[in-house]
């Protein structure tokens, strides 16, 4: 069985570029600056920069991992049962959700338990990232493209780091900000929207490297 | 107007429509559909569903608030949003079925967006469900103000077309503004419109502290530093 699914694995990774839909993924589809997801605690969170770092791992490795086993969950569970008039697309969105707030609870009693100093660096953004669309949204997008297990795993885990890397690079920014002059109807939220425009200029200007 | 305070239906509409409108205000919950705001068909679509998701969720939460346990509320609610966010799949894929192609992973996203859980957890389960119906609808209509204004600009200067159709005579003065199409224009669209809020806001606030201060000494310099 195992070795019947790793055979599958193999054979339909095969052929495709793992490196382009992880840059891909990361720089020029970036989640947070083309597709506009996890803004609410990017916009709260990166006026701290350890913070920022904090969220940012908790961010890539919750989504790499959650990509990986939504994508086994739904290739191999729902499909299946598409047959049995079990509407996959529908169910789709919930089990998605119950994964990923399961798994976070789980990745937080097992830090809990493991490590005190990794829970008070990461365990603390946790519960923000059951709500973070980030996630869900990198989860729904891999399907969207139809991608296999692997290929879902190296696409989330772009997904998280092109957000990781936003997020820290915005807290550099902001520490910046704080001695600039801006006009006081722009402070806070709307000067760091204008910056992310900017950024996503930059990222989306990269484009022309893969491919 | 303290938030959360007031308790009628229509003050309730009101505040979350305006005052407190999600967007300007507290700029939550713009990651599920700025995405879309290039067109405005897809913009009210989106916004149509999430109206339905916010209201019908927090009428539901409501009614539900002594049974829901303290421990798995969150969960609880997010699975409420989830089955209103499916209906809106489902109808959307049966009277629009090109649009969904393009926006069914940002319908399904919905059930992320933090104005929803928001005000769930801050207004519906603490209060009676026609109040919560009417602060969900209203900072549903707020949002939904916001994004198509967002979304008209985006279209009149990215395609010259409202709703689909092309403006009159745009050939002879309309040139694609190519940024607008492309996401970073929502950023900066979206930046200039609450930077024009928050600017209107603060002139008003700066006018009521210096109208009915009290007749003693009143600090001259305060509210003229504009």
């Amino acid at each position: 069985m195992i070795l019947m699914l790793a055979d599958t694995l193999a054979k339909e990774t095969t052929g495709q570029n793992l490196l382009a839909i992880f840059f891909a993924a990361a720089i020029t589809d970036n989640i947070l600056l083309t597709r506009f997801l996890g803004m609410c605690s990017f916009l709260s969170i990166s006026s701290q920069m350890r913070a920022s770092i904090g969220l940012g791992l908790a961010v890539i490795f919750v989504t790499a991992c959650t990509g990986a086993i939504n994508a086994a969950l739904y290739w191999f569970v729902l499909i299946p049962l598409e047959r049995y008039g079990v509407p996959a697309s529908s169910l789709q969105l919930i089990l998605f959700i119950v994964v990923i707030a399961a798994f976070v609870q789980l990745l937080e009693m097992v830090i809990e338990r493991v490590s005190l100093g990794l829970y008070f660096a990461l365990g603390v953004f946790l519960p923000l990232i059951t709500v973070n669309c980030a996630i869900l949204g990198a989860n729904l997008f891999l399907i969207n493209k139809n991608l296999t297990v692997f290929e879902g795993f190296v696409y989330s885990a772009g997904a998280g780091a092109g957000w990781a890397v936003a997020i820290i690079l915005m807290a550099g920014i902001r520490i910046r900000l704080k001695t600039a002059r801006i006009p006081a109807a722009l402070e806070g939220p709307g000067i760091t929207l204008i910056i992310c425009g900017i950024m996503a200029l930059a990222f989306i200007g990269l484009s022309g490297l893969i491919k | 107007m303290p938030p959360d305070t007031v308790s009628t239906p229509g003050g309730a509409l009101a505040r979350q429509f305006w005052a407190e409108n999600p967007i300007f205000r507290q700029v939550l919950g713009i990651c599920s559909a700025l995405a879309v705001t290039n067109l405005m068909f897809n913009t009210l679509l989106m916004c149509g569903g999430l109206i339905w998701a916010t209201s019908m969720s927090a009428v539901t939460v409501s009614l539900m608030r002594r049974l829901i346990p303290q421990r798995v509320r969150m969960i609880t609610e997010v699975l409420i949003i989830a089955v209103y966010v499916i209906m809106v799949d489902i109808a959307m894929r049966v009277f629009f079925p090109e649009i969904h192609r393009v926006i069914a992973a940002y319908v399904g996203l919905i059930v992320t967006n933090c104005i929803v859980m928001g005000r769930l957890e801050a207004y519906a389960s603490k209060n009676t469900p026609f109040n919560a119906f009417c602060d969900g609808l209203g900072s549903g209509l707020g949002y939904s103000l916001i994004l198509m204004a967002v979304a008209t600009v985006r279209e009149v200067l990215g395609f010259g077309t409202i709703m689909g159709y092309p403006l009159p005579a745009r050939e002879l003065w309309w040139h694609q503004w190519t940024l607008m199409v492309m996401p970073p224009g929502a950023f900066f669209v979206l930046a200039g419109g609450v930077w024009i809020a928050r600017w209107f806001a603060m002139r008003r606030e700066a006018a009521a502290a210096q109208s009915p201060p009290a007749p003693q000494a009143a600090p001259p310099q305060q509210g003229g530093a504009e």
